[in-house]
């Protein structure tokens, strides 16, 4: 599987995207489900609009303080019986999941979906260490037999149609019959539940992420539809949880505030089917549950984002509704953007997280039409923090060498009223003389990919700047309000 | 203490421009830590007693669970039997060792093991610390009497609620489940929100109910 970046290649990514037929009907299914199911729930809970200043206000003031919360969050975590390991880069955190695994004697890992661990290249790490990794989301069950990464933090198997899902099990499931019927979703449920079953009840590790840690109780918390993260978690020997810093809040009460936006935003649903709150090993006389509990702290970029203008993207709950709701995400699908985190909110932190010298393409990758930031029940400022970047891979020298060009052209004749109307002068001139009587052009030099697909109208003779002189020479401003029917052209 | 403990805590502070946190800035934290406040609560939940009940009932069924109400605990038992059979499912089932005070000898046809459980059971019954209102959810919480894998094992799993233990908000449960850990002296190792059974939407975003955890919940209200 591919574990590099490939952000770097995102307009050709997008090319090969566009032009696939199978991505393009799966993600159609896509754009008609969770956009809608959200618009629904978000409608039956009026105080929605309210939680979102609440929500931003908790990770605000929980990112401002992360340094305490983290220490009150690990005494918690060793009172309840855990351990809290810390990791300052992808590298110790594989490192330290593995360390745990073979003090454990571990030979099937199972693993429920995690954003972090797919950030870290940890299935690639347990993969090339002897580790039977069993992606137990059947999302993820579904790309790990494929060979693939994630296409979406939320439906990780977005792109991937039922037909290719029936030959991706036929071909990799031994000892399946070949007569058993894999044409529909339930068909390939019953089989993949089938599968995994023995899988949980053989795994030595199961290794979850987390939506939440609670500083209150040392707690984590995860949020799952499937059982699948707690059969992980409940059946294997030693729990390990794999998650990053911001993922922390104060208090269950502040949990729960997000917790009522996180389904909502993100699958159209209230509330999603198992909310989970896992508190270190199982108790001596409890009769089941890990006698070992686990949580890695994931660093990895977060404290360089504090107190910068990408703290803000610290307040992520990875809902997906930014992406759900994109229209660029919509048209060439997660795999395009070449590494973990996709869409809106993959467009900021991946240039955060790998650098914007290997992913200058992604804050380009947007329309700034705003969905984003209006769905996002994070109030996360996407579009502002994309522009910033664009603004850095400008001054650092990134991005497409016409692009560039044509930003420094337009910058050197903006910075130069008189050049400029000059200039948009014989361009509105020309490009009228060019059009003639049909008053459209069909094509314009350098703006050959707008025109392959509509004409541009030609100007009618005279600049913006031109007419606005001529009209207040010709008579004196009017207020508008006065005459409101009263139009420049009079 | 770990090098990498002390670099992250010691970057976080950096990049806030300040360092440890003193007494007075730490004041506000331990106080919200100690008296945690909650924040907006839905309208919807401001009914009595009986809407409650009627919105539990209601947004249960809506994320696919049924419901069955029984005058008491003695007619829950029966109230099982029944589900089995309309289920066709099979007349033996797990029951968490809390419930030990059911009497089953009014049902002598279904078979009653206590314990946590294990492939193959195929039914799991267990009590609850509360029914949330708001979305139809339960709270369920592990320990020696009520073990995890009965939740999540067994396809079919039948939890039976107490009417006054349905709640309208979340925090009204899990003041419930904190009040109990502090009697008990320590916390619960899980803590499960369990709203309908378990479901997905990886194949193309259709709507499968019944994956890895039970294909069916099924909630046995007792009046009293």
């Amino acid at each position: 599987m591919k574990t590099h970046p490939t952000s770097a290649t995102f307009p050709s990514n997008a090319s090969t995207a566009l032009a696939d037929p199978i991505l393009q009907r799966a993600l159609g299914n896509l754009k008609k489900g969770f956009p809608v199911k959200r618009a629904e729930v978000v409608a039956d809970l009026p105080e929605f609009e309210a939680l979102r200043d609440v929500a931003r206000d908790i990770k605000d003031h929980t990112l401002n303080h992360l340094d305490a919360y983290l220490e009150i969050y690990e005494a918690n975590v060793v009172q309840s019986g855990g351990q809290v390991h810390w990791a300052r880069t992808a590298e110790e955190a594989c490192e330290t999941v593995m360390t745990i695994c073979r003090d454990a004697g571990a030979r099937i890992v199972t693993k429920g979906k995690s954003m972090v661990a797919e950030e870290i290249g940890l299935n690639n790490y347990l993969d090339t260490r002897g580790i039977e990794r069993v992606e137990t989301d059947l999302g993820e069950y579904i790309i790990q037999l494929r060979d693939e990464p994630p296409s979406h933090i939320i439906v990780p198997a977005v792109h991937v149609t039922k037909e290719q899902i029936g030959e991706t099990f036929r071909a990799a499931h031994d000892g399946l019959d070949p007569n058993r019927d894999l044409t529909e979703p339930r068909d390939i449920t019953d089989e993949a539940r089938d599968r995994l079953r023995q899988k949980y009840f053989a795994a030595e590790v199961g290794i979850t992420g987390a939506n939440f840690l609670v500083a209150e109780n040392g707690s984590s918390i995860i949020v799952t539809n499937e059982g699948n993260g707690d059969l992980t978690q409940t059946l294997a020997k030693v729990h390990i949880v794999v998650a990053s810093l911001e993922k922390l809040v104060p208090t269950m009460e502040d949990a729960i505030a997000v917790l009522r936006l996180l389904a909502r935003s993100s699958t159209g649903q209230e509330f999603s089917v198992y909310t989970t709150v896992s508190n270190g090993p199982k108790r001596p006389a409890d009769l089941d549950g890990p006698e070992a509990y686990h949580v890695v702290l994931v660093d990895n970029g977060r404290t360089a984002m504090l107190g910068t203008e990408n703290q803000d993207m610290l307040r992520c709950i990875r809902c997906a509704a930014c992406m759900n709701h994109c229209p660029v995400y919509g048209a060439v699908g997660g795999h395009a953007y070449g590494w973990v985190y996709p869409g809106p909110m993959g467009a900021v932190l991946t240039p955060s997280l790998i650098g914007i010298e290997n992913s200058g393409h992604l804050p380009h990758a947007s329309t700034f039409c705003g969905h984003c930031e209006q769905v996002c029940p994070m109030k996360i400022p996407l579009t502002k923090m994309m522009r910033h970047y664009r603004n850095r891979a400008y001054a650092s020298g990134h991005g497409s060498k016409i692009g560039r060009i044509a930003l420094g052209a337009w910058s050197y004749l903006a910075a130069r009223p008189a050049l400029y109307r000059w200039v948009t002068k014989i361009a509105a001139r020309g490009l009228g003389w060019f059009a003639g009587r049909r008053g459209s052009l069909s094509r314009v030099p350098l703006a050959g990919g707008w025109t392959e697909m509509r004409d541009l109208p030609a100007p009618e003779g005279e600049t913006f700047m031109e007419r606005y002189d001529r009209e207040s020479r010709r008579k004196p401003r009017q207020e508008p309000r006065q005459e409101p029917q009263s139009g420049l052209g009079q | 203490m770990s090098a990498a403990r002390e670099q992250i805590l010691s970057g976080i502070r950096k990049s806030l421009g300040r360092g440890p946190l003193d007494e007075t800035g730490m004041a506000p934290i331990r106080q919200r830590l100690q008296a945690p406040s909650r924040h907006i609560i839905p309208a919807r939940v401001n009914l009595d007693a009986e809407g409650l009940v009627a919105l539990f009932i209601s947004k249960a069924k809506g994320v696919s669970a049924s419901v069955d109400e029984v005058a008491d605990m003695a007619a829950a038992p029966q109230a099982v039997a029944r589900y089995l059979i309309k289920e066709n499912l099979p007349a033996r089932l797990v029951q968490a060792p809390g419930l030990a005070d059911m009497d089953w000898s009014v049902a002598p046809t279904i078979e009653v093991r206590s314990g946590l459980a294990e492939e193959p059971d195929e039914v799991g019954l267990t009590p609850a610390v509360a029914g949330v209102a708001e979305t139809g959810t339960l709270l369920l919480a592990s320990g020696p009497e009520t073990p995890t894998t009965l939740n999540f094992v067994p396809a079919t799993h039948i939890v039976v609620l107490r009417r006054d233990q349905i709640v309208g908000p979340y925090e009204d449960a899990w003041d419930h489940l904190r009040a109990n850990a502090e009697a008990a002296g320590s916390q619960p190792r899980a803590a499960n929100f369990i709203t309908g059974p378990s479901r997905t939407g990886d194949i193309e975003q259709k709507i499968e109910i019944g994956v890895h955890g039970p294909l069916r919940l099924h909630i046995v209200i007792v009046e009293r």
